[in-house]
């Protein structure tokens, strides 16, 4: 992931159609096309067929992968509770980054789209610039903010009189959501971002000069024009929060295992590859479910908007 | 157009803090003369950069990460720059389909591309070496160089190709001399964002390093699985600064609004 990942700001649909269209044979396109296509029919269609393959073969302790077919690795992770229960840490995990990143991403945005020139792409270069550093770098700044119980954050929260005792941020589920949270920011910034440019200015002078008060412009004028931005900025954030690989490792440690945390030791300790792969394939019918799901209702609720 | 309150600006400054706090930490304590974890209190020191010399697993990565990162944006840019032209140009079947294909790297999770490639090249008997990485990192990066080749094709006056055609330039003429040349702005950010993708790249990338062939990320990623010491970040900040550096250039060309949200107030 990284997050690394992935700036999927329209969510793919946005390709634009032809501006000129050509049309001198239904055949001109696919000798272009023929190479991309070829290799990700190889390298990408072919290997993830062969994961979701591999996530019904057999694994022995001695025997290695076993090529058979058989439903033991989805009884197991349906039938333990031990799989529940890193699901539900997974995405408890996901959701809160989600929703501190739009609690602060979004009114961020908002300010940032209403400063003036200079500071305006200063600030956008701060705030953004980090989604191209490598998110192994910002999750050591975490971890060195949060460094035990004498870490700075928590020195800094006692000096201002906030807490009493420190709080455990390293190994925790509040530590890595923290951290994730930072670490997605920058998509949630984008994305309200991208949605307030669509907003005409002169709405909210309109409202102004009616009489409305900041609270309702923001209430009624504001805040349902750019509910399209946050939420895709959610579903982004969301996606790669629950498949986030570094972030839960670095700061939660061997213990906290989510998703892509647990494939990981399976492949790569156990050597229980079959069942790492069902994991993994769990991981990503679960993402696309939510992802669609949710791609369908911001669109049937916000169709004058995207129209 | 009103101005921001000051709570909106105290809003901001916190903000900013919070986003700017973990890097500059990191920055900081690279600059230790300390032997542990600390800020440094009485004076900076560029001990720890000097040690990076001695663990040449780290010079070894870095180079190993320049290399992956330069030479898979290229073949990812061979790949697409056609498959954006034709993707750009022409009304065909499945048109969407293959877009949301080339795209499709960005919405699988990372851990799930590193599991299917380990699969796959274990099964072809190239796992754990450097094309099984160049191959893994093609396709990661490619919706990048598609996006910003897609953009650059979309956006361009074809009035000028058709006067080339008329005056009776062949295609590879064609392609090299009117084609390329408009659309290069595009290429060469779609290369810049692929490079700093690739480069960034640790999740798919730790299923399928070997020992002597990881990239950077993942050997600073192993190494603080073990322990965290001032000489991993000073690792930390040389790659922190390397990006920064990449960014203000990558400002100064095009515009890194641009590059970050795609076309998005175009491609409606």
């Amino acid at each position: 992931m990284s997050t690394s990942a992935s700036i999927t700001s329209e969510q793919g649909a946005a390709v634009p159609a032809p501006a000129q269209q050509d049309r001198s044979g239904a055949w001109a396109p696919w000798p272009l096309l023929l190479p991309a296509l070829a290799l990700f029919i190889a390298v990408v269609i072919v290997p993830l067929l062969m994961t979701v393959l591999l996530s019904f073969h057999n694994w022995g302790q001695y025997t290695g992968i076993e090529f058979v077919i058989t439903l033991k690795n989805w009884q197991e992770i349906w039938s333990d509770p031990y799989f529940y229960e890193m699901f539900a840490r997974t995405f408890r995990i996901a959701g809160l980054a989600t929703v501190i990143a739009a609690i602060l991403g979004a009114p961020e945005a908002y300010i940032l789209n209403r400063m003036r020139a200079p500071w305006k792409g200063f600030f956008l270069l701060i705030i953004l610039g980090p989604l191209l550093i490598s998110v192994v770098a910002r999750t050591l700044g975490w971890a060195l903010l949060f460094g035990g119980n004498s870490g700075v954050v928590n020195k800094a929260l006692m000096a201002v009189g906030l807490i009493d005792t420190p709080i455990p941020f390293m190994f925790t589920e509040t530590g890595v959501v923290i951290a994730l949270a930072h670490v997605m920011m920058p998509f949630m910034v984008l994305s309200v971002w991208a949605a307030l440019q669509r907003v005409d200015p002169q709405i909210e002078n309109a409202a102004l000069s009616l009489g409305a008060g900041q609270v309702t412009i923001m209430r009624r004028i504001i805040l349902p024009q750019i509910m399209p931005g946050v939420l895709s900025g959610g579903i982004i954030v969301f996606a790669l929060s629950a498949s986030a690989f570094a972030t839960p490792s670095i700061i939660g440690g061997r213990r906290l295992k989510v998703a892509a945390t647990l494939a990981y030791d399976e492949f790569l300790n156990t050597l229980n590859w079959p069942l790492g792969a069902a994991v993994a394939v769990l991981l990503l019918v679960a993402l696309v479910l939510i992802i669609v799901g949710s791609n369908a209702i911001i669109e049937r609720r916000y169709a004058e908007v995207f129209r | 157009m009103s101005r921001n309150g000051p709570l909106a600006l105290i809003f901001h400054t916190l903000f900013v803090i919070f986003m700017v706090a973990p890097i500059l930490v990191v920055c900081l304590v690279a600059f230790t003369p300390e032997g542990y974890l600390s800020l440094p209190t009485n004076g900076f020191s560029l001990r720890w950069f000097r040690t990076i010399a001695d663990y040449p697993e780290f010079i070894n990565a870095f180079w190993i990460s320049l290399w992956i990162g330069a030479v898979s944006s290229v073949i990812a840019l061979l790949f697409a720059v056609p498959a954006a032209l034709a993707i750009a140009r022409y009304q065909f079947r499945g048109r969407e389909a293959l877009s949301a294909l080339f795209l499709s790297p960005l919405m699988i999770p990372h851990v799930v591309l590193g599991i299917a490639f380990l699969r796959f090249f274990t099964l072809v008997g190239i796992s754990g070496t450097f094309p099984a990485l160049l191959i893994a990192h093609v396709i990661v990066v490619f919706p990048f160089a598609l996006r910003l080749t897609l953009a650059a094709a979309t956006g361009m006056d074809r009035s000028v190709e058709m006067a080339a055609i008329s005056l009776g330039a062949s295609n590879w003429t064609l392609f090299r001399r009117v084609t390329l040349p408009l659309i290069l702005p595009g290429v060469v950010s779609g290369w810049a964002l692929a490079f700093i993708q690739s480069f960034d790249e640790v999740t798919m990338t730790v299923f399928l390093a070997a020992p002597g062939i990881e990239t950077l990320p993942v050997r600073m990623f192993l190494y603080i699985q073990d322990n965290i010491d001032p000489l991993v970040t000073s690792v930390s900040a040389s790659v922190i600064v390397i990006t920064m550096l990449a960014l203000i250039l990558l400002d100064r060309f095009y515009g890194l609004e641009r590059v970050l949200a795609g076309h998005s107030d175009r491609g409606r």
